[in-house]
């Protein structure tokens, strides 16, 4: 339990002392705030929509807890050759306390990394439904956190080279975002489409988030719960399964 | 201490390791030499529980690191080839962590840590990042994390690579005293042939992944009739250069060099 918890520490420690990276990671979800939230604002309202900003930043938020993530389970080949990696699969500790450790920190800082993406779009003129509705938010962050930490520690176990991580970004990162209903509404879609986005599991994440922020939600709570649910189990014993299987 | 025997390891048609055996008494301190993709590295891996032996057997302190690998772990500390450090922690912070990895009680671990760090003479240094230090800082701080659970044998793999040559000399001169004193067991490789004449008591030259020749610094020399370990060293294995075929951890390596250059700028 010690060990877990201090390589929890570990993680949200390094997040926190790399403010640099912290403000980098918040530029591309804002950009996307900027014009997907005002750019469209107006073509959004004449399709008698509502507000697009209100649309768009569950989205967003998604989308900086989606990329963070992954990163910080991808993170592991470079740690794997020059850091500290090598220093926890030598010790005498079980591998599964450190994969845990590493995946719960994690998704620990994608979770705050997240809100810090909500304070900004309520800076930026978002207005949650309510106050009560922040918790039921915190949960859903949570759980595409620990889906997409541990679908990065995965990924991260089996890549040996840096050069995959381009093959990642483009093939499974950029389709999670695009197909997730985070910049579109999932109603009324072609067929083929509408089975593409309903076999992403982000598009459960930020269907639970729009549920919980601006009360709109397509595919359901309890839905989206479950599937996020399983999907964490799922992928964390995948992700265990593959870092148990790191040869150095 | 160590035991090796008919120790084998093959990638697909590459045979890394050919039926290795030595043996490594307690309290004494080892040199493994051999030219570039020789097998060091390989080895040290599968003494130290991170790659899996293709056949042969390997006793740590009378241990099978394959059948008991958390018990070997607790016995040997380890510095390895490339820096394993976090950088982004302080010295202290990544002395602790190792602590808690390796299950040393809080009190223990805080003594040990003093101690280990005024040793290295890093205990000023405690509290400023490991990004900040200079390559010798940061070899000792890992020599002394190493050491931080009082293992019985510590594994030294390059670890004068890129330094100057004072911090190499205080490096060994540190090493030889832990052996002195503490009496730890010390398996190390290095391409400095003098380093491994000054410090180690007996020595294995391995090449093509076969053991050539094994002895003290005094024995090689004789029987190949050099004035030096070095000259014993060209004669056991040919002047040749060796092309170790560049593999991702090359890549890498590179691409951190570059990295670390534009930091320090």
């Amino acid at each position: 339990m010690n060990v877990i918890f201090m390589l929890w520490l570990r993680e949200v420690k390094r997040y926190l002392r790399s403010r640099p990276q912290i403000i980098a990671s918040l530029g591309q979800p804002l950009l996307y705030l900027l014009v997907f939230g005002y750019g469209l604002a107006a073509v959004f309202r004449q399709a008698g929509q509502g507000s697009s900003l209100q649309f768009v930043a569950p989205g967003v938020i998604g989308m900086g807890i989606l990329f963070m993530s992954i990163f910080s389970g991808i993170g592991l080949i470079w740690d794997r050759q020059f850091g500290f990696l090598k220093e926890t699969l030598v010790a005498p500790v079980p591998r599964l306390q450190i994969m845990a450790g590493r995946t719960l920190g994690g998704a620990t800082v994608a979770v705050v990394q997240g809100a810090i993406v909500l304070i900004a779009c309520v800076l930026a003129g978002f207005r949650p439904q309510s106050l009560a509705a922040i918790p039921v938010a915190l949960l859903f962050m949570a759980l595409i956190a620990i889906v997409f930490s541990a679908l990065g520690t995965a990924i991260g176990s089996t890549l040996r080279d840096m050069q995959g991580f381009q093959l990642i970004m483009n093939f499974l990162v950029m389709p999670i975002f695009f197909l997730s209903g985070a910049l579109f509404p999932l109603a009324g879609l072609p067929t083929a489409l509408a089975v593409a986005t309903q076999l992403d599991p982000l598009s459960y994440g930020i269907d639970g988030l729009r549920a919980a922020l601006i009360s709109q939600a397509h595919l359901g709570v309890p839905l989206d719960v479950v599937v996020l649910g399983v999907l964490a189990t799922a992928f964390l014993i995948l992700g265990a399964w593959a870092f148990s299987k790191i040869q150095v | 201490m160590i035991k090796v025997e008919n120790l084998n390891k093959t990638f697909g048609e590459i045979k890394a390791v050919v039926d290795v055996t030595f043996e490594v008494k307690a309290g004494e301190i080892f040199a493994f030499l051999g030219p570039n993709g020789a097998g060091k590295t390989t080895t040290i891996q599968m003494l130290t529980t991170l790659l899996r032996p293709t056949s042969g057997t390997v006793a740590i302190d009378g241990l099978d690191p394959v059948a008991k690998p958390l018990d070997v772990r607790k016995r040997f500390g380890i510095v390895f080839q490339d820096p394993s450090l976090d950088q982004e922690l302080t010295a202290h912070e990544n002395m602790d962590l190792h602590g808690v990895l390796y299950h040393v009680p809080r009190k223990v671990r805080h003594e040990r840590i003093e101690l280990l760090l005024k040793l290295f003479e890093l205990w000023d240094r405690r509290k400023s990042f490991v990004k900040t230090f200079s390559g010798g800082m940061r070899r000792r701080l890992e020599i002394a994390r190493g050491l931080l659970h009082t293992p019985k044998i510590l594994f030294l793999d390059e670890p004068t690579l890129g330094l100057d040559p004072q911090s190499r000399n205080q490096l060994w001169t540190h090493v030889k005293h832990l052996n002195e004193t503490e009496g730890v067991t010390v398996f190390l490789t290095t391409h400095y042939m003098d380093e491994a004449d000054r410090v180690a008591h007996r020595v294995a030259i391995i090449d093509h992944g076969k053991i050539v020749a094994q002895g003290s610094s005094g024995e090689l020399k004789a029987q190949t009739g050099a004035d030096s370990l070095e000259g014993a060293f060209l004669k056991l294995t040919g002047t040749t250069i060796r092309d170790e075929t560049a593999g991702s951890a090359d890549a890498m390596r590179q691409m951190a060099r570059m990295w670390s250059g534009g930091r320090r700028r």
